[in-house]
């Protein structure tokens, strides 16, 4: 399916607490590997191409680490 | 009593309404407060003559509340004031801690009464240590100011205001239920500013400036220890530029009396009674008992034979005699707790140091 | 951080408040504290409020207010917050004046300065976050605790009979009549965090018309102190919290009663 919108998470900022994940209702976001310079694995845009832009990942971090697109 | 009427004349008023008259000369027009004996006088006052000259008051739920009320108006930048006794003042403690560590000028005032605990509502100078040593947490200081008379109780709250104002601090007068509720002529003089009356750390909102805030939380580093010698450095300067004291007869006099609010009052009668007799005795009189005039007492011991320090209580401002002066063997002490010591009980008392016949 | 689709999507449709400062924020990972800030700047934003407002912060995690919303902020003793709003309120009552506290601070220390407060009707906005815990000071027992929960202060778990159940603040307040606007929230779905938004703009709007005193319980997690995973501990605010302290609107003032 193809992208309608797109998102960046900040990796800096992450804190990793993995509410966007069940948030996105098309399982874009999943948690990574590498780990930022405050120790966690920040999430990351695991599945570009099924983004909608519908936002509701960057309403559900507490931490304003993402912008979203349309 | 109107306030155009007070300006004319010689005003003849309770010493508690005289601190309203002077608060608001001082251009307070804010004040929060709580019920309690014996200053009721005082939100009962500014109560009525506030609103009429676009005042605010408010009646509190507590002096807790009271306290919080005076931090956010001063905050705001404006002059407010408050009243209460001892056991209203304890619980103004925490907020007195904050508006020190915050830096925030207001005037307060204790109209002293029994204590401790619920006391009575007699007259004593028992709450000299919790205005003078500062009874909230963690180290800080405020101008106290002692008031003898209703005229003082007029003048001295205009001062308050400005030492409040600039040294960024609460300020507080010490009174007591006598000079509170005695009815005494004052001259309602005109209030002269002395500081500025700009606040550019107010918060007014930030408009046109980057947002500012008000607080006493230092967490980083060793912003907390560098803060405290600031506001060390602060209470250095008052005591430098704020003493206050009156020099009642002290010339020759041998045994000299060092007592403040009600207890001086009262000896300045034993002290005329005695100086008629030959006896010579006078009296310094700390007008600020924080700034305390150390210097003044030491140089008074230093030429008296007796020190005789007169209090409403079992001995405070005692201890801040002995810490001024090394003439310990000098120093009597006369106590009166919770009651006003009589003109012929401190009469008696110098005729008895100055070896006279009972 | 990907960048895939940039020259395709030039509309940003989310970002962070003008109101928000742009820091990292001390939140422990998953603190809904973050997404109630959000809220809050948002809602400043959304009347151009930033310029006139002066926050009261107080004391709990919720402390560093004056680093995260920028805005004139006050900081007032612990549970204060309320008395030092209303002395920023009388004294300047065209500004726009909040406090923000957590449920030790609303519901135990300052429980007399709130309800005053809401009492005289003032037109002060509170947002309070109610995660049934102290949460800066290590997760001791609070007003808020559930019945059973175990916290440090309550290690056998919160019993009735010594600490009597938690309290409702919502519902306390409503009946004042004071008080315009008494709401309950969660941010712990989409549909929740657009609800809570809605709510915030309703209280400030009461403000700004003032109709009174309007306050919005946010039922919050705190991850670290439930030593729960975030997720997990949305959970516990969708089901035994939000059970026993139902969202909802307790007071919505229609008109005002005076001027």
């Amino acid at each position: 399916m193809a992208a309608t919108g797109r998102i960046e998470i900040d990796f800096e900022r992450c804190k990793a607490c993995e509410l966007c994940v069940p948030a996105c209702p098309k399982s874009c976001i999943e948690i990574g590997v590498k780990i930022n310079l405050q120790g966690y694995a920040a999430a990351v845009f695991a599945r570009p191409e099924d983004c909608t832009g519908c936002a509701i990942c960057a309403e559900a971090c507490p931490d304003v680490c993402i912008e979203v697109w349309r | 009593m109107s306030l155009a009427t007070a300006a004319a004349h010689r005003v003849l008023m309770k010493g508690n309404e005289a601190i309203c008259v002077g608060a608001i000369a001082a251009g307070c027009r804010y004040y929060y407060g709580y019920p309690i004996t014996p200053q009721n006088d005082i939100p009962e006052y500014m109560s009525a003559h506030l609103p009429p000259i676009g005042g605010t008051f408010l009646q509190a739920e507590s002096e807790v509340a009271t306290i919080n009320f005076i931090l956010g108006t001063s905050a705001s930048g404006k002059r407010v004031m408050t009243s209460s006794s001892g056991p209203g003042i304890s619980l103004m403690q925490e907020g007195l801690s904050y508006m020190a560590g915050s830096e925030l000028p207001a005037v307060i005032v204790n109209i002293s009464r029994s204590g401790p605990g619920l006391g009575g509502i007699a007259p004593s100078q028992g709450d000299y240590f919790q205005a003078v040593k500062c009874g909230g947490h963690g180290g800080y200081r405020m101008p106290v100011l002692a008031p003898h008379s209703v005229q003082e109780m007029y003048s001295l709250t205009m001062l308050a205001f400005d030492l409040a104002d600039k040294y960024r601090n609460p300020a507080m007068i010490l009174g007591d239920a006598i000079v509170g509720q005695m009815k005494e002529p004052f001259e309602a003089t005109p209030y002269v500013p002395a500081v500025s009356p700009e606040k550019p750390w107010a918060l007014t909102g930030c408009e046109g400036r980057p947002r500012q805030h008000v607080k006493s939380l230092y967490l980083k580093d060793n912003a907390i220890e560098v803060h405290n010698w600031k506001l060390h450095r602060k209470y250095l300067r008052m005591q430098e530029e704020e003493v206050r004291f009156e020099d009642y007869r002290l010339d020759g006099a041998k045994i000299a009396i060092v007592a403040f609010g009600t207890a001086a009052r009262v000896s300045k009668t034993a002290i005329q009674w005695a100086r008629k007799e030959g006896i010579a005795a006078g009296m310094l009189r700390p007008v600020t008992l924080f700034p305390f005039p150390a210097a003044q007492v030491d140089a008074v011991a230093r030429l008296a034979d007796v020190v005789l320090v007169i209090e409403m209580n079992t001995g405070q401002m005692l201890e801040d005699v002995k810490i001024s002066t090394t003439f310990h063997d000098k120093i009597r002490f006369l106590g009166k707790p919770c009651a006003m010591p009589t003109p012929e009980e401190i009469h008696r008392e110098i005729r008895k140091l100055a070896g006279r016949a009972a | 951080m990907t960048t895939e689709g940039k020259d395709r999507f030039k509309k940003r449709v989310f970002s962070r408040p003008k109101s928000l400062v742009d820091v990292k924020t001390h939140f422990c990972p998953g603190c809904h504290h973050g997404i109630a800030h959000r809220i809050v700047a948002e809602t400043i934003d959304h009347f151009g409020l930033r310029e006139k407002t002066i926050g009261v912060a107080c004391v709990g995690c919720s402390v560093f207010l004056y680093d995260y919303i920028d805005v004139d902020v006050a900081e007032a003793p612990h549970g204060r917050a309320p008395a030092v709003a209303t002395g920023v309120k009388r004294a300047q009552p065209d500004k726009f004046v909040f406090t923000y506290q957590g449920d030790g601070d609303l519901a135990a220390i300052g429980t007399s300065e709130v309800i005053h407060a809401a009492n005289r009707g003032e037109n002060i906005t509170v947002i309070f976050v109610n995660n049934t815990t102290y949460g800066m000071t290590g997760g001791q027992m609070a007003p808020t605790t559930m019945l059973g929960q175990k916290t440090s202060t309550s290690p056998y778990g919160r019993d009735f009979r010594k600490d009597g159940y938690p309290i409702k603040m919502a519902e306390l307040l409503a009946p004042l009549e004071g008080t315009a606007y008494s709401a309950r929230v969660a941010t712990s779905t989409p549909a929740q965090i657009r609800k809570a938004r809605e709510a915030v703009k309703k209280a400030f709007d009461m403000q700004l018309k003032e109709m009174g005193f309007s306050i919005v319980e946010f039922l919050s997690t705190c991850p670290t102190n439930w030593g729960m995973k975030p997720v997990e501990a949305q959970k516990r605010v969708l089901g035994e919290m939000s059970e026993y302290f139902p969202l909802g609107v307790y007071k919505e003032r229609k008109q005002a009663d005076f001027v």
